[in-house]
């Protein structure tokens, strides 16, 4: 086993590489960062934006292979190098992944827990209300586009203030920074995350209830949950000790990856609901021609692709016993 | 045996029926012979569900929308209308119009005829590269196999929205086929996966190793033997790939990074009325409710395809008569198998 994930975290080290490397030659090819200079006004003159960008290790005129060059070597030294305006990505980075992490951890909890027990629930009520009505639900979720949940819950949030004559529910930003106060700004940023928190619970649920809901169906009519019922277990333990935890199972590694993923951020709702977290900078960047950005999100989203793979396979390993005693 | 009476008994369901039958009494059932058979099977199971055929029919309804909607509307999409701006739906505008004066509807529909195009582009594409590549690191193995699934992981490592973000703007101005081929690129893996090992186990069956020692030609193995071996889930596989582009399309649309300026889709329509989204709220809701609708459809059809193409699956089973219920609950008094109903049972 310990061989076997060696071998898959070297396997895994490479393709990381290959990825971020293929990603910044993409980028450093296709963006062109002179324009954020170009069209500042009053225009600087050639020279020195030439300079400038020579500085940030950014000038398109310098050949690809030397900035790339010259990339590797910061990156190897852990600096990520400088963004269009000078600052350091360094600084973006650790800022952003907080505000994702923020934004993500309640959502994910919420979101994993309710599309097990959705997915559970429905497939022991199989082709009841409850069943044909979380199915059709997560159709209907499944079929939107992330960024139509999202705007369509803002405009509801609109309709609804319009409604109540005051703001009630918050849709931009992270918090509201006119508000002092400890428990005030606390009200204001738990009110902030509602709506964003929704989007992502909705798709979430309605994801791992269709998983869960398969694997439970699979379970149910095994004979190990027979004979648990046949020893006199009441039906209640029976479906809890013997069903449920060995249908969460096979889901266990979906949500490990999910969660870990969750550090590259939600673009679309931390576009939509302004949060300026990782997702978004992944937007942002490409938008401001910043390729030292553009770079670092692509490495680090291989980085959490190569963690949370592995990481779902130990996982799985620990918990199932048929892998861990093979 | 009142059951061989019931004419309406049906091929797929008559062995199932005749199992505690003497041999000589079974039920002649009409089976057409050889492809149509399978072929009718699917479709009368596919027509069981009710879901799927409203699936269906919402399709058929959007791709009327898409085409024949133009045509009805007084108003092309690159109409302006300048004695109305943003004016909520009427008579004049079905679906109202945009800041410059648009008309909503021929935009939607523009949009929608885009979309759907790509869907099932980028569907059939991935599709057929799917299997194409999954089939060949299957049968072939060694290094073959090696490469090809070295790629696929590389794929799955690079971020696909990223990359095809970052490469925008080099196809900005050029075809939006272009966007296609990459949405497609990055589509492929997890369906090459499966299907490889799909041929991992086909491989070794007897009929394509007797094709094998027949000399048959490997490619002719692939595509005669091992592919049509897999027809469901290329077929399932297919239909949620179309639904899957639509909203990455749309996605990447949103944000500027898809079908570029003289193109609409659907995505490119939200994405024009977010900004004002908020106040004139159906610049939002109209485009977006197409896009939903399209992908409610296709689920619907992928659904009841999955359930048509399962033998196993229960849902698209007819629903058992009066006559044949009491022949199973006859079988299954008869055998010491309980069902699990007995146990698991409704309170």
């Amino acid at each position: 086993m310990g061989r076997f994930l060696l071998r898959r975290l070297a396997n895994y080290m490479v393709l990381v590489i290959v990825a971020s490397c293929l990603a910044y030659f993409l980028a450093a090819l296709s963006l062109n960062p002179r324009s954020n200079f170009e069209s500042k006004n009053p225009r600087p003159p050639e020279a020195v934006i030439s300079k400038t960008l020579q500085e940030y290790n950014l000038d398109p005129h310098t050949p690809v292979f030397e900035r790339f060059g010259h990339w590797a070597a910061d990156v190897a030294t852990g600096n990520l190098g400088k963004n269009v305006k000078g600052g350091s990505v360094n600084d973006d980075f650790g800022r952003r992944v907080g505000v994702s992490v923020r934004l993500l951890l309640i959502s994910t909890l919420l979101g994993s827990l309710g599309g097990v027990f959705l997915g559970a629930w429905g497939a022991i009520r199989q082709y009841r209300f409850f069943d044909r009505f979380t199915t059709l639900g997560s159709f209907f979720v499944l079929a939107m586009p992330i960024f139509v949940i999202a705007i369509s819950l803002e405009l509801l949030a609109v309709n609804f203030n319009h409604a109540a004559g005051s703001t009630v529910l918050q849709y931009t930003g992270e918090y509201d920074p006119d508000v002092n106060g400890f428990w005030a700004q606390l009200l204001s940023r738990f009110n902030h995350l509602i709506l964003p928190t929704l989007t992502l619970v909705l798709v979430q649920m309605a994801t791992y209830s269709r998983y869960q809901r398969n694997t439970m169906l699979d379970v149910l009519g095994s004979d190990f949950l027979r004979t648990a019922r046949a020893k006199g277990l009441r039906r209640r333990t029976a479906l809890i000790k013997h069903g449920l935890r060995t249908a969460v199972l096979p889901i266990v590694p979906l949500l490990v990856y999910n969660v870990v993923l969750l550090f590259t951020g939600a673009t679309f709702t931390e576009k939509i609901f302004n949060w300026h977290g990782m997702g978004e900078w992944l937007v942002d960047s490409i938008n401001t021609n910043d390729t030292n950005s553009v770079a670092a999100v692509s490495l680090f989203t291989a980085v959490v692709v190569l963690v949370a793979g592995l990481l779902s396979d130990v996982i799985y390993a620990a918990l199932d016993p048929r892998v861990r005693v093979s | 045996m009142s059951l061989q009476q019931q004419p309406a008994l049906e091929p797929e369901e008559a062995p199932a029926v005749a199992v505690g039958a003497p041999l000589s009494s079974q039920v002649t059932a009409p089976v057409a012979p050889g492809r149509s058979g399978r072929l009718r099977l699917t479709l009368r199971r596919f027509a069981r569900n009710r879901l799927a055929l409203v699936g269906i029919g919402l399709l058929v309804l959007l791709f009327l929308l898409a085409w024949v909607g133009p045509l009805l509307d007084k108003w092309s999409y690159e109409d302006l209308d300048f004695d109305a701006f943003l004016q909520p739906p009427s008579g004049d505008h079905w679906f109202g119009t945009d800041q410059s004066g648009a008309d909503l509807f021929a935009q939607t529909c523009r949009g929608l005829q885009k979309s759907l195009v790509i869907g099932l582009l980028v569907g059939l594409i991935v599709t057929a590269l799917a299997a194409v590549a999954g089939a060949s690191a299957g049968y072939f193995g060694g290094w073959v196999d090696r490469v090809i699934m070295w790629v696929v992981d590389l794929l799955l490592v690079m971020p696909s929205f990223l990359i095809i973000a970052v490469l925008s703007p080099v196809f900005q101005g050029a075809t939006w086929l272009i966007f296609v081929v990459l949405l497609a690129a990055f589509s492929w893996m997890i369906t090459a996966r499966v299907i490889r090992s799909m041929t991992q186990t086909l491989k070794d069956r007897e009929f394509v190793k007797a094709a094998k020692y027949l000399g048959v030609p490997t490619w002719k193995i692939i595509a005669r033997h091992i592919l049509p071996n897999m027809a469901s889930l290329l077929i399932i596989d297919a239909t949620i790939q179309v639904s899957v582009a639509i909203i990455g399309e749309s996605g990447l649309s949103y944000f500027g990074f898809g079908i570029q300026a003289p193109d609409v889709s659907l995505g490119t329509v939200i994405a024009a009325g977010t900004t004002s989204a908020t106040t004139y709220q159906w610049l939002f809701w109209f485009p977006a409710g197409c896009l939903v609708l399209v992908g409610l459809a296709i689920a619907f059809i992928g659904d009841g395809l999955r359930d048509a193409l399962d033998p196993n699956a229960a849902g698209a089973k007819a629903k058992p008569g009066k006559a044949r219920r009491k022949a199973a609950a006859a079988r299954a008094a008869a055998s010491p198998q309980t069902s699990e109903a007995d146990v698991l049972g409704s309170k």
